[in-house]
């Protein structure tokens, strides 16, 4: 789990991760991932989301270290101003821009699971529906229409929001996205704010599971 | 020497912020304003102005949604 200056969504996310593993805190000038299996970029406020959210924290020395991870096929988690600073660093396409209505929104959502082949929703089943809050001011996914159709087509797409729930005027309702190699996801709602059903939903714990299965599907026997 | 970096969102990205300014010049007797769009501005001192391009495809902007301009005002 990594920790930048104005992250603010770590310790939920922690607290998520250990319900079904061991997870630590990396801190934005750590270099070394610490042998992690997998690696998740929580929600906040990366270095005060100055010039664009995400924009500062790509280059911080940790993210050095987490490229090199998924560049080798490592799996990484961005949530929220996560998924942010994953578009900025080019880990993963398009960009979110300021939501439609330019307001911050904090709402529950239901997400529809498109790809369940995926080390992060395996846990699921295609067209599951999960209840899980957004919370964000800055949610609204942009890409060009043929990088959209590409998306969709190599099933990258890995979430939507249900029809009529989209909450900033994201394009075609795409509520996480992945990379070619479906070993970096990015979504702007939040999982680790669903997995007690105390607070409503204990829905996004399947995320936090199938990613976990993935790793344990990946160690000798 | 001096330099002023703008940066607006990209042609055919919906900008609410513009819309909403465009909404609210009427209301103030400013009739017939069109294509309001609002971006920000940077201003730097640099050694070099031939290299601020590089910072703005690097940092300044993000090109896949900001279109920039640099304009260079003193040197």
């Amino acid at each position: 789990m990594i920790r930048f200056p104005g992250s603010c969504d770590e310790v939920d996310a922690l607290g998520a991760c250990r319900r079904f593993a061991d997870a630590e805190l990396l801190w934005h000038g750590d270099r070394d991932l610490r042998a992690a299996d997998a690696i998740v970029i929580p929600g906040g406020f990366s270095y005060g989301d100055y010039l664009r959210a995400g924009a500062i924290a790509r280059f911080s020395p940790v993210m050095e270290a987490v490229r090199e991870f998924a560049l080798s096929g490592g799996p990484v988690l961005g949530i929220c101003n996560g998924f942010q600073v994953l578009c900025e660093a080019g880990l993963l396409p398009g960009a979110l821009l300021p939501n439609v209505g330019l307001r911050f929104v904090c709402r529950q959502v239901e997400l529809v699971v498109e790809n369940p082949n995926t080390p992060f929703t395996r846990a699921c089943a295609e067209g599951d529906v999960l209840s899980v809050p957004v919370k964000h001011t800055t949610g609204r996914y942009y890409a060009p229409e043929e990088a959209l159709d590409e998306l969709e087509s190599n099933g990258q797409v890995l979430l939507h929001y249900a029809e009529g729930q989209n909450p900033n005027g994201s394009a075609r309702d795409i509520a996480g996205v992945s990379n070619s190699q479906k070993n970096v996801f990015g979504l702007m709602p939040h999982p680790e704010h669903a997995v007690d059903p105390l607070t409503g939903s204990a829905d996004g714990g399947k995320l936090f599971e199938s990613l976990v299965a993935h790793v344990d599907a990946l160690q000798p026997a | 020497m001096k330099a002023r970096v703008l940066i607006r969102p990209k042609e055919g990205i919906l900008d609410p912020q513009g819309q909403t300014v465009e909404r609210a010049l009427p209301a103030l007797g400013f009739d017939g304003v069109k294509d309001v769009r609002v971006g920000r501005m940077v201003e730097l001192d640099v050694p070099d102005a031939s290299r601020i391009g590089e910072m703005c495809e690097k940092l300044l902007a993000n090109p896949l949604i900001e279109d920039y301009e640099i304009l260079v005002v003193e040197r």
